[in-house]
């Protein structure tokens, strides 16, 4: 290796990122942001590694030593059906019943076993009955897979259509497609389509796929799933317009994809409930079209719900689609 | 002869900077026009507006006497200095997908013979030589049988074999009545294609006509052109113009015999003398300059 150069390499690349302005901007206030973010979502007396949803009055019970287990959140619930379903769906790992004496877990959770546990060795004395979760017992992976495919699909729509119109524009091959008949309209309706069909397909293979070896339960219609991850990929391929809309620089429009995509993945509940995260950041996560794709996905999966049930989130992504589409649109320019 | 493409007073700002400065130009139809000039003299944004990708600040271009309209997008074919094309994408497809966007194109075969295509036409485009590229990119500019051709430097980067072998092409393109406008840096290209030339500088025409023309109007002599070591080492005398062109002498002059004359009187041998013509690129150097342009 001639380390001439690659010094001289090194300095000029170095040299133009720093001259890229709007890139360094981003690259500088993307992780800043990022961090704010979890210090705001995990903000208070430390990090809350447990979920525990408290029936009814609680007020008694300050004194337990089980409510004194740091690292445990105990977020009061009033509807047992609604705790249940969380119990079920791993967004509470135990719901506990103090009046009635009795806590529920999930057999499938890792983190219902050990704060039984924990329950039983904080409050030994105390005898607390083991109530089983009623109905059908939802593993980790049946209830992170929806979040995991939506989550695939979001970054191949935003990376696939927002980047790769940034990189047709720098490279010249937009300004030769101004030069002939075709409409802008024409030109990102073909990338819209094309992406639409690639990401239905590969969604619907890597579905089936890790369905053959995993199992995972469906209590819903294949269709209504497929309209929901349909509505889904064109709302978050809007958004990868909108940003591909008039950015010349790769390193921008990453910036900018990356902006939407990380706060995404973690505010849309892929990987983890935002049960007794902030209230703000939980309405903030409404406004992301990759919490309603996976909200909508396993209500029909885990809770057998139609699209009827769902159309609250439908609703919401074709609002979206049709806003950022229209104004990625409207911004379009083939320079 | 009626004007295919027509230009009146065209400005065209880029903050603060005049880009193009009141231009005015006429292209007739089945005409073969070069438009030169040195770097940063206002070539390109003046193609670019009359293809009709940039927008002038002010001014009028008018297509068979009309403002540029859809019309104008189906009847012209550009080919600009460097175009990507999509990759693992094969000529074909990049043909037939071009093709799509026009109403009337020309019969595939028609365009592969043209062009000569035939042995990569299957090919990814990644792996097609500057020569092939170009050919393809030709190929694509005419898939709509354009009345009019846009040929921004097409043989930029090629080598001497490719750059004949392109010439042929235009040849064969004007030969069917079509109408060009050609940019290009080599003098001896805009020469052999050109049926009329504008010279650009600072954003307006310095000089227009055919290279003829354009020749017999500036330059009344020849080039005599000698060797630096078969000068002697006093200088030559001052009734001769001289330029002195790195390991060359050139002498500049209207009577040939009486140059001639003046050198053997002063011993200098003309065993390796040579008498050539002035060129458009003598003529491109002293109309913008020889300075470097950035």
């Amino acid at each position: 290796m001639n380390f001439v150069r690659f010094w001289a390499v090194f300095a000029c690349r170095n040299r133009e990122f720093l001259r890229d302005r709007s890139s360094l901007t981003w690259n500088l206030l993307f992780p800043i942001s990022l961090i704010a973010g979890f210090a705001f979502a995990f903000s208070g007396p430390g990090l809350d590694l447990y979920k525990v949803g408290v029936l009814g009055d609680t007020s008694g019970w300050h004194g337990s030593n089980f409510f004194n287990t740091r690292y445990v959140r105990f977020i009061p619930v009033t509807d047992l059906a609604t705790a249940l379903t969380k119990i079920e769906r791993h967004q509470l790992d135990m719901l506990f019943d103090p009046t009635g004496r009795r806590y529920w877990i999930n057999d499938e959770s890792p983190k219902g076993y050990v704060l039984e546990r924990m329950l039983r060795g904080a409050d030994a004395g105390s005898t607390f009955g083991k109530q089983t979760v009623s109905g059908r017992i939802i593993r980790y992976v049946d209830w992170v897979m929806p979040g995991v495919l939506a989550m695939n699909m979001m970054f191949s729509c935003l990376f696939g259509v927002g980047y790769v119109i940034v990189r047709y524009r720098k490279n010249g091959m937009l300004k030769r497609l101004k030069a002939t008949p075709l409409r802008p309209l024409e030109f990102l309706s073909a990338q819209i389509a094309s992406r639409l069909l690639l990401i239905l397909v590969s969604t619907a293979l890597v579905f089936v796929g890790t369905d053959r070896v995993i199992g995972f339960p469906m209590f819903g219609s294949y269709l209504d799933l497929f309209v929901v991850f349909a509505i889904g990929a064109i709302s978050l391929i809007s958004f990868g317009l909108l940003v591909a809309a008039r950015t010349t620089s790769e390193e921008l429009a990453a910036g900018l994809l990356n902006v939407l995509s990380w706060p995404m993945t973690f505010l849309s509940g892929v990987w983890f409930s935002l049960e007794g995260v902030h209230p703000f950041l939980q309405k903030a996560a409404q406004l992301a079209p990759l919490t309603h794709i996976i909200d909508a996905a396993r209500s029909i999966m885990l809770d057998g719900a139609g699209l009827m049930d769902v159309s609250g989130h439908l609703l919401a992504l074709a609002a979206m689609s049709v806003g950022a589409m229209a104004i990625g649109v409207w911004l379009f320019r083939w320079e | 002869m009626l004007a295919l493409l027509e230009a009146r007073h065209l400005v065209k700002h880029f903050r603060g900077t005049k880009a193009v400065d009141g231009l005015d130009l006429s292209i007739p139809t089945g005409c073969c026009f070069g438009l030169l000039g040195p770097n940063g003299a206002g070539k390109t944004t003046t193609v670019e507006m009359l293809e009709g990708i940039q927008q002038p600040t002010s001014g009028i271009i008018r297509y068979r006497g009309e403002p540029l309209g859809s019309r104008f997008r189906e009847d012209i074919g550009i080919m600009f200095q460097a175009t990507a094309l999509q990759d693992y994408i094969t000529g074909r497809e990049n043909l037939r997908m071009f093709g799509s966007f026009y109403r009337r194109t020309l019969p595939l075969a028609e365009l592969i013979d043209a062009c000569a295509l035939g042995e990569f036409l299957d090919r990814d485009t990644r792996k097609l030589s500057g020569g092939q590229r170009q050919r393809l990119l030709l190929a694509i500019a005419l898939i709509n049988d354009p009345e009019l051709i846009f040929l921004d430097e097409p043989t930029t980067g090629l080598d001497p074999q490719a750059r004949r072998n392109f010439w042929e092409l235009v040849h064969r393109i004007k030969a069917r009545g079509k109408t060009l406008l050609l940019t290009t840096h080599y003098m001896e290209e805009a020469y052999q294609l050109c049926d009329e030339i504008a010279i650009m500088d600072h954003g307006r025409i310095i000089a227009q006509g055919t290279p003829r023309e354009l020749l017999a109007a500036h330059f009344d002599d020849v080039v005599l052109q000698l060797p630096q070591t078969d000068f002697p080492d006093p200088p030559l005398p001052p009734s001769l113009t001289v330029m002195h062109c790195r390991d060359t002498v050139e002498i500049f002059t209207r009577d040939v015999n009486a140059a001639i004359k003046e050198l053997i009187s002063h011993d200098i041998s003309l065993a390796r003398l040579q008498i050539r013509p002035r060129t458009l690129e003598d003529l491109f150097l002293e109309l913008t300059g020889r300075e470097l342009r950035t």
